[in-house]
């Protein structure tokens, strides 16, 4: 690996770039945005973000094995569905058949990439339109209110000044930052989404590890819609997660993590889902309208992928 | 190769090609024979179903995705994938309600400006810079929608066309019981397939999204190939936008969400690999033809509702990717 000058910089402005952004955003909404640095601002800003960092943490392992999952926001719905079904029996119960399901679909996803050898887009392209009509299926097509006390509190509570959600994204966060960098499994990720042929001929159970981090990403979804309804207070299958799986992939490249796999920046995500909230969260602040926030998301985009290619084509 | 090594191999060699005539036949016309076989079972069970009305119905609720997919299969056959057709469709569909108070040229010409003005950015952006479609188009699925948004006072303002405009004979207007957006569909099938198999392009396409490099070898114009697609698939779905504009008499600002999936779907099922390289645009008709029938069956059956639908078209995008796949594999092992 040659370090040249303009590689140099453009893989600096990659790594670093995201945490300046974020930075650079606080700072001109400490100056410029009246109440912003107010706590109450400051916590909705994490609660709000808390659900896409949670989506995106196991995004950001799909697409570190060279994947998509397109199906999250699916996902989302479904466990958003399944959880008022087994509310009866406690919450405990229905938070972990929820959790089941989010990992039944992705072992769906994963066993269609990696023994089926779809390509990832198409494999989860299925599960997107089909998991929401499940989800409506079995919710009957209707907003159901949650009354569980247990629940609710998942939704409400503050541990420390924040609340649980936040919590729950933080330690997720730190969980993968550990799995990915000191784990045998997240070694093995990479070495798949860096050149599954190799990773295969190296004798790396390949198959094995994509099911494996397509059910993470499954289940990370899941439990983000857990989260999201148990702070909705209603279980909403029509709408929870509704395009989240561009939010999510939009954290992901934001954050540095190359879509062609092979190198998952964990930090770099998260900052990502910040930046993308703080921007729209700034917008909106000062009263510029929803099409210009959208303008500026998509320029975004364009931009942290054009800096992601020059790495690339090194 | 000598005679008697010839004679010997000739027998596995005729099996193994039956074989795989069997499964490219199959590969290439499997979507059309699955398309029969529903249109069958759902006349025999619903008394409805096979009536003129009932199918002229389906073939107009289907002609708009048709016109988009069309656009689709040339970016998926180059190798690419378009995600902003359905903010596009929108945008298109505005465009056209608002400009059609200056007459029809200007209903017709305003969207496909637009429209074909991002697919160009889009395929540009794409083939100079080597960035990944899929991020391009998903930031211009979001652009679109802002242009979107920005033109309509956030989504609040919806365009009428004027009552006594020719611009909604085209979408309204029949000709032997089927309306005209049915005949548009059908003559850009039909000039897109000329395209795809006929022309020097089409032939660069499939050479572009079989093999990128082996195409840029051969001296084949590859990024303007590449471009040429994507600009196709915007000025379709822009036109598609017009035609339903044309149709609903309204520039509705919510449309198309959720479409460019519908389209890729539909082209998937169509035999058209997602790799690049293979494809027809016989067969995306048929993809697109057979949601419309899964649609109107369940529509047909009553107290099922539209998620059933969507369970089902998901259900059945992955048995065909399922066997494409197996079907491919046969075709390899020769």
């Amino acid at each position: 690996m040659t370090t040249l000058a303009a590689p140099a910089r453009a893989r600096y402005v990659q790594d670093y770039g995201v945490y300046a952004a974020v930075l650079a955003l606080l700072l001109f909404n400490a100056l410029f945005t009246d109440n912003f640095l107010d706590l109450t601002n400051l916590r909705t800003q994490l609660v709000q973000v808390a659900p896409v960092v949670i989506v995106a943490l196991g995004m950001a392992l799909v697409i570190g094995s060279e994947g998509i999952d397109l199906s999250v926001g699916s996902v989302m719905a479904l466990a958003a569905a399944v959880i008022p079904l087994y509310l009866g029996s406690g919450m405990w119960v229905a938070i972990a058949m929820a959790l089941l399901a989010g990992a039944a679909a992705g072992a769906l996803n994963g066993t269609l990439v990696a023994v089926v050898n779809l390509q990832p887009i198409v494999a989860t392209l299925a599960l997107l339109v089909a998991g929401r009509g499940i989800a409506l299926v079995l919710a009957d097509g209707q907003l159901k209110q949650i009354r569980n006390p247990d629940l609710l509190a998942l939704g409400r509570d503050q541990v420390a000044g924040l609340p649980v959600v936040v919590w729950i994204a933080i330690l997720l966060a730190l969980m993968v930052g550990a799995v990915v960098h000191r784990t045998t499994y997240g070694r093995q990720l990479v070495a798949v989404g860096g050149n599954r042929a190799a990773a295969h001929l190296a004798g790396l159970p390949v198959r094995r590890v994509l099911i494996v981090t397509y059910v993470l990403c499954g289940v990370f979804a899941a439990l983000a819609g857990v989260l999201a309804t148990a702070r909705l207070t209603a279980s909403d299958p029509s709408a929870i997660g509704n395009l989240m799986e561009l939010s999510a992939i939009t954290a992901v490249v934001v954050g540095g993590t190359p879509l062609t796999g092979g190198r998952i920046r964990v930090l770099g995500t998260v900052a990502g889902a910040l930046l993308m909230q703080l921007l729209r969260a700034t917008l909106i602040k000062h009263d510029l309208p929803d099409s210009t926030a959208q303008l500026v998301q998509a320029a975004i985009i364009l931009v942290a992928v054009y800096v992601a290619r020059q790495r690339r084509t090194r | 190769m000598t005679a008697v090594a010839e004679q010997s191999q000739q027998v596995p060699v005729a099996r193994v090609a039956t074989s795989e005539r069997l499964a490219a036949l199959a590969q290439r016309h499997g979507a059309l024979a699955v398309l029969l076989l529903a249109l069958l079972v759902s006349a025999l069970t619903f008394d409805a179903f096979a009536s003129f009305d009932n199918l002229a119905g389906i073939a107009i609720q289907s002609s708009f995705l048709v016109i988009v997919a069309l656009g689709m299969t040339f970016v998926i056959i180059g190798g690419g994938i378009d995600l902003s057709v359905g903010s596009v469709f929108a945008l298109g569909g505005v465009l056209a309600a608002w400009a059609s108070q200056w007459g029809l040229l200007a209903a017709l010409a305003a969207p496909l400006l637009v429209c074909g003005a991002i697919g160009l950015l889009n395929g540009l952006i794409i083939a100079r810079t080597g960035l990944a479609p899929f991020i391009v188009t998903l930031a211009s699925l979001l652009g679109a929608r802002g242009l979107l948004l920005a033109i309509t006072d956030e989504g609040a303002t919806t365009y009428l066309v004027p009552r006594d405009a020719v611009f909604l004979d085209l979408g309204r207007g029949t000709l032997w019981g089927l309306g005209y957006p049915v005949w548009i569909a059908v003559a850009l099938c039909a000039l897109g397939g000329l395209l795809l198999q006929r022309t020097g392009y089409g032939q660069a396409v499939y050479a572009v999204g079989g093999s990128e490099d082996a195409a840029s070898l051969m001296g084949l114009p590859v990024a303007r190939v590449k471009t040429l697609t994507y600009l196709l698939s915007g000025l379709l779905a822009g036109l598609a936008g017009a035609l339903n504009a044309a149709r609903l008499g309204s520039g509705v600002t919510i449309l198309g969400v959720g479409m460019e999936l519908d389209a890729i779907a539909a082209v998937v099922i169509g035999g058209t690999l997602l790799v690049g390289g293979a494809g027809t645009v016989s067969g995306t008709l048929c993809g697109v033809l057979l949601l419309g029938v899964i649609q109107n069956v369940i529509n047909q059956i009553g107290n099922l509702t539209s998620s059933v639908q969507s369970v089902v078209s998901g259900a059945f995008l992955v048995v065909v990717v399922v066997t494409q796949s197996y079907l491919s594999r046969i075709r390899r092992l020769r």
